[in-house]
């Protein structure tokens, strides 16, 4: 299944570095988005987008993580060459991330 | 306890006015907050002023005055807005003008001025935080520093009996926290209460990215009459209690959902976001659904402010030059491809100095590259993209020429050729000793 049918997103900028919330629209489904949303994930994902690293946040109370991803916006918003320079479609792509809803289940 | 209500009037410069004049005749609000003012947009602005000393205040400071201006005069709403740019003193003024010519003169109208820091950054040589480097290495490149002030000296001009509030560079959530403060005398040492206002001014001041903006995916996260878009409503007791809502009948929702993405909206560490008046806490904050487009947000907190102010460093950094043409049909991937190779070859053999350059398809691989987009099918239409940096103008022109010529000289059937050329203003961020700007209030008209 993918990311989009459990969780929820938004893109923000600042300078050349990009956060994207992912935000369970159930709170029994954060502990899966713990397990597998993982920095290594999301920075394997967005290759060739981000260049620099990736840090998670976890936010229990809202059943939401913060990933912050660095030398993520072609030099910074404000002189990138790209079409999107804000990075504000990232937080879709991040939605077609694969889940395993039974991990174990062979 | 003590209640106000705050709308948020503008999330960006370019906003739409009609939500803003809905909040004002039908909000119940006695504070109308406008944030205008973007990340590289003062240096912009401070590029005009050098041309012409009267402009450097945003462009639509006079439609958006005009709009809300009777309407707040008759509820007495206040006004808080970063309006005024790269030239707060001219935007008052302007305003004053305006006001007067709509028979509202004894409106006092109140400019906040000393953001603008460039002479101490000069002398300081500061480093700048994003790439190698200091002040000094910019050079004549050098347009603006200005320093994000925080609450104090709006909440100031407030107490001083200001109807509209006009500042430059301050802080987004501070626009808000401004009214707070001079409402309930908060100290400004009160850690906790300034960071749950952050908490408000933060949800708020992208106005309709909280009402249901930037939010919608049709058949996952539905959002109703989003052309008439309502804009947010923060209700704010002196304990710091928080309900975000808008006005009945206006399009959009207000949910938990939309407030939980506006509550990460460009935040780093949850723990620490960083402002002029406080180190906000966002970690701990909960968000409860109490009625129809009603949610409560608790649990804001904060820490000491910091000893720096942040300083935004606008310059010029380079040229882009552009290009785009289509093509559609059977093949129109392949013609596309081959228009790309096309033009990389040709800004090779006419010898184009860029020090960057992406070639890409939109409609294809333009927004995340060939790796994140390696699953697309062949599209019906695709649309050739080249964009190169240069150090000057007519180097960047040629990189949108050399996508024009594909009309006679590139693959077949190609349409629609487009081409840019512009200069790049950039923005950097020094940090600067807290106690070095020197914010002050000045009054204009009122009579």
């Amino acid at each position: 299944m993918k990311l989009r049918e459990i969780a929820h997103s938004r893109t923000g900028d600042k300078g050349n570095t990009s956060n994207i919330s992912v935000i369970a629209y159930d709170g029994k489904h954060y502990p899966l988005l713990l397990e597998q949303v993982t920095s290594a994930r999301v920075k394997a994902h967005f290759a060739g987008v981000v260049e620099g690293e990736v840090v998670r946040y976890e936010l229990p109370n809202i059943s939401a993580l913060n990933f912050v991803m660095s030398q993520a916006l072609g030099g910074g918003v404000t002189r990138s060459l790209a079409l999107d320079a804000h990075g504000k479609s990232l937080s879709s792509a991040l939605l077609d991330l694969e889940i395993e809803t039974v991990p174990d289940d062979k | 306890m003590r209640t106000i209500r705050i709308g948020s009037g503008a999330g960006y410069s370019g906003d739409r006015i009609e939500p803003a004049v809905e909040l004002a005749e039908k909000g119940n609000i006695q504070y109308l907050v406008f944030e205008c003012l973007g990340e590289r947009t003062v240096a912009l602005a401070q590029q005009a002023r050098m041309k012409n000393p009267e402009s450097g205040y945003d462009p639509l400071l006079e439609e958006r005055m005009r709009a809300v201006l009777p309407v707040c005069a008759s509820k007495t709403i206040k006004i808080v807005t970063n309006m005024g740019a790269a030239n707060p003193l001219g935007a008052a003024r302007k305003t004053a003008e305006i006001a007067k010519s709509l028979g509202l003169s004894s409106l006092k109208i109140a400019a906040v001025i000393g953001d603008d820091v460039l002479d101490a950054c000069k002398e300081g040589d500061l480093p700048i935080m994003e790439f190698e480097g200091s002040i000094k290495k910019l050079g004549n490149r050098l347009l603006s520093a200005n320093a994000y002030l925080g609450a104090g000296p709006m909440a100031e001009a407030l107490s001083a009996g200001a109807d509209i509030v006009i500042t430059g560079r301050a802080s987004d959530p501070a626009l808000f926290l401004a009214p707070m403060i001079h409402a309930f005398g908060w100290a400004m040492n009160d850690w906790n209460l300034l960071g749950q206002g952050t908490v408000a001014g933060h949800l708020l001041e992208c106005a309709g990215q909280i009402t249901g903006g930037y939010f919608a995916d049709p058949g996952y996260k539905d959002v109703p009459d989003l052309a008439r878009l309502g804009f947010p409503i923060g209700e704010v007791g002196e304990d710091g209690s928080l309900v975000i809502t808008k006005v009945a009948g206006s399009g959009g929702a207000v949910t938990a959902r939309t407030c939980k993405e506006q509550l990460l909206y460009e935040v780093h560490d949850p723990t620490q976001y960083i402002q002029p008046d406080v180190t906000a806490d966002f970690s701990q904050v909960k968000v409860e659904e109490i009625g129809k487009d009603r949610v409560r947000v608790s649990g804001g907190r904060g820490s000491k402010r910091r000893a720096t102010l942040k300083v935004s460093v606008g310059y010029v950094d380079s040229f882009i030059g552009e290009g785009q043409i289509s093509y559609a049909g059977p093949g129109a991937l392949a013609r596309g491809r081959l228009a790309l190779e096309i033009v990389r070859e040709r800004l090779k053999l006419t010898g184009v100095a860029a020090s960057e350059l992406r070639f890409e398809l939109i409609g294809v691989d333009s927004l995340h590259g060939p790796q994140v987009s390696a699953r697309t099918s062949e599209p019906y239409e695709v649309r050739v993209r080249v964009a190169g940096r240069t150090e000057n103008l007519r180097e960047a022109v040629r990189i949108g020429n050399e996508v024009e010529t594909l009309y006679t000289n590139g693959p077949a059937a190609g349409g629609g050729a487009f081409k840019s050329a512009r200069d790049v203003v950039a923005v950097a961020s020094v940090l600067l000793p807290r106690e070095l700007p020197k914010p002050q209030i000045q009054f204009v008209g009122g009579g």
